[in-house]
């Protein structure tokens, strides 16, 4: 249902896009909350980012994005912090909150805009496209998405000569590992989204998210790879750790101790650097 | 009536000491009242506004919104929850004679909380026409819907002939609590991320989702359990003695406990929808009061609303100017603060308390 409503949403944001004055806005929204990690990194791809004045939580690329004061996680925001860094626009990804938060900054006079979300090639077009309108800055917006669809037709052609006359591999994603149970990413997620544009195939495909799965369905699922994001602390899981899991040990990528880790917002972000996300998976699901 | 205390002390000195901390507290929660309106990440300044008012000059449209439809509400949703919640511990711990009674022991915090779990994770199920009635008004309805009926089945299980056991609804409820979070888990399980990361910060607790209209539907359930409140306060003091005891100096019993359930249900079932998960108050604040003043609850309980409001204002205060622009879930903040002071509190005290 929610895949439907974005196809939807995308399709009426391309159809209003030359119907939009977008210059018009172009000296209006010079105080800006980016709010959603691949929103921030389109404004900085476009270039845009002196108008930013604070950010969200999961805004952490580019590097230089810390140094804006931090509002608060996407879904949790606290009005009077928002307003206290005088916005005259909030760019948020889908889901931003809580909703009485949202009304009063509406009350407010800010403007609030939500860039739908979704988890292919056409959504992060989409997403760039939207974001470049509402900073009234379209033609950079379509210069970055011809970009970045001319990085993402390449590294389809990267996965289709890497994926070439081998059937695709069987990946998969271990969002976290905790007291032995494994959270995996099902259908509809970025981390199904980024399994296909790599050229592979999601081991688990009977669920939507992130859902802990029992170890005779890790079992069933026979992954020749797994995918985790590469982080630190607590929620670190080593390689030892990984495959000394009975259920993974027996698995195809458990004999073969075969496991990726890459950058979770590249990985999962779905914006500017999907591409080389997926060129990056593709190499590595070919060699590994 | 003078009578022997066991510490030796005359039971009117008790009485005056628990009137000039009634004063004390009144004093803390109007300092906690104006950090609550003063304080905050942006920087808007409450004199400021109000020498403008005085003077009758136009408040910028932004410190107006800010005070009055963020921090105000804000402010009163805080005093509601926090006195809701220590007045229920203090109500409970008399009921069950148990100082480490708590709302969450006999499942009306866990009633309140399947409630609003069933709003944000089936919520997307209901008929479009209801949904759109209710609105964002879902969970904190379905909250309250879920203590009072955790709540009436703990009357029905625990009530036999018109008599209710207390060790019966005690088990009882703790029964009801595991059967409510085994629910809860189920509708965890079928939620989908976004519902997940909704619930997560749901069960931390926060009044930054504190507007007008929340707090004016939770309110009138809140204000009907603080005033019907200090009623109970002679009945539980002779409660204190046992039910017989209580039976043969003429408290009716009976309906003493139904009024206490009922003030209990009310109180957390409000602050529960209104803020989420906010532990410690409910048990640290009546637990803090008995040890300075006693156990009279004629004073007991009008102090524990007091000392609940301020320090649930002070704690919201720290949560959202110790990481601003951003902000605590208070939750987290009541708990570091409250665990180890109770704690402290204890271990000064071990060698005089009886629990």
């Amino acid at each position: 249902m929610r895949l439907a409503t974005c196809r939807r949403l995308t399709l009426a944001a391309l159809l209003a896009l030359p119907l939009l004055p977008a210059p018009s806005r172009a000296g209006e929204a010079q105080r800006i909350v980016s709010i959603g990690g691949s929103v921030t990194e389109i404004v900085y791809a476009l270039g845009e980012e002196d108008r930013l004045v604070a950010r969200d939580t999961t805004s952490t690329y580019p590097p230089e994005v810390a140094a804006l004061p931090d509002v608060g996680y996407i879904r949790q925001l606290s009005p009077e912090g928002v307003l206290s860094v005088n916005p005259t626009l909030v760019l948020t990804e889908e889901g931003a909150g809580p909703p009485e938060a949202v009304d009063l900054l509406k009350e407010a006079s800010v403007e609030f805009v939500e860039i739908p979300e979704g988890y292919d090639r056409a959504a992060v077009l989409t997403k760039i496209r939207r974001v470049a309108e509402v900073l009234g800055v379209p033609e950079k917006g379509e210069r970055l998405a011809s970009d970045v669809a001319g990085a993402l037709d390449d590294a389809g052609r990267i996965v289709g000569e890497e994926t070439s006359g081998t059937p695709p591999r069987r990946v998969l994603f271990v969002l976290s590992m905790q007291g032995g149970r494994i959270m995996a990413g099902g259908a509809n997620t970025a981390a199904d989204g980024i399994i296909r544009l790599a050229g592979g195939v999601n081991a688990i495909a009977g669920f939507e998210g992130y859902k802990p799965l029992s170890d005779e369905a890790v079992i069933s699922a026979a992954p020749d790879v797994i995918l985790m994001m590469a982080r630190g602390g607590a929620l670190a899981v080593s390689d030892d750790a990984l495959f000394a899991h009975p259920a993974i040990r027996s698995t195809p990528a458990g004999e073969a101790r075969s496991v990726l880790r890459m950058d979770g917002m590249k990985l999962l972000g779905f914006g500017p650097r999907t591409a080389e996300a997926a060129t990056e998976l593709a190499h590595a699901l070919a060699g590994g | 009536m003078v009578a022997i205390h066991p510490e030796g002390h005359l039971v009117g000195d008790r009485r005056g000491l628990a009137r000039r901390t009634s004063w004390a507290l009144v004093a803390l929660l109007l300092v906690a009242a104006y950090a609550s309106l003063a304080v905050g990440a942006s920087g808007v300044s409450l004199p400021a506004a109000l020498a403008d008012l005085l003077a009758g000059r136009e408040i910028d449209a932004r410190a107006r919104i800010i005070l009055w439809d963020i921090r105000l509400p804000r402010l009163l949703t805080g005093m509601m929850v926090g006195a809701s919640l220590a007045v229920a511990g203090a109500v409970l711990q008399g009921l069950f004679r148990n100082p480490l009674a708590d709302p969450g022991l006999v499942g009306v915090s866990a009633g309140a909380g399947l409630g609003a779990i069933s709003a944000i994770v089936l919520g997307g199920l209901l008929p479009a026409g209801i949904a759109g009635v209710l609105g964002a008004a879902l969970v904190p309805v379905l909250a309250f819907a879920g203590s009072w009926l955790s709540v009436s089945l703990l009357y029905v299980i625990a009530t036999r002939g018109g008599h209710t056991s207390v060790a019966t609804m005690l088990l009882g409820g703790i029964a009801l609590a595991a059967m409510t979070a085994a629910f809860s888990g189920l509708l965890i399980y079928m939620a989908d991320d976004q519902q997940l990361r909704d619930l997560t910060f749901w069960s931390l607790g926060s009044l930054a989702g504190a507007s007008w209209g929340k707090t004016l539907a939770a309110a009138p359930l809140m204000l009907a359990a603080l005033v019907a409140a200090p009623a109970l306060a002679r009945g539980l003091n002779a409660l204190a003695l046992g039910e017989a005891a209580a039976h043969h100096l003429g408290v009716p019993v009976q309906r003493l406990k139904t009024g206490a359930i009922l003030v209990v249900a009310a109180a957390v079932g409000a602050a529960t929808a209104i803020s989420g998960g906010i532990g410690f108050v409910g048990i640290v604040v009546p637990h803090l009061l008995r040890l300075a003043t006693g156990p009279d609850h004629r004073a007991l309980l009008v102090n524990s609303g007091l000392l609940g409001a301020s320090l649930l204002l002070l704690a919201d205060v720290v949560s959202r100017s110790i990481v601003a622009p951003s902000e605590l879930p208070i939750g987290i903040v009541t708990a570091v603060i409250g665990g180890p002071f109770f704690l402290w509190i204890l271990l000064r005290r071990r060698g005089s308390l009886e629990i």
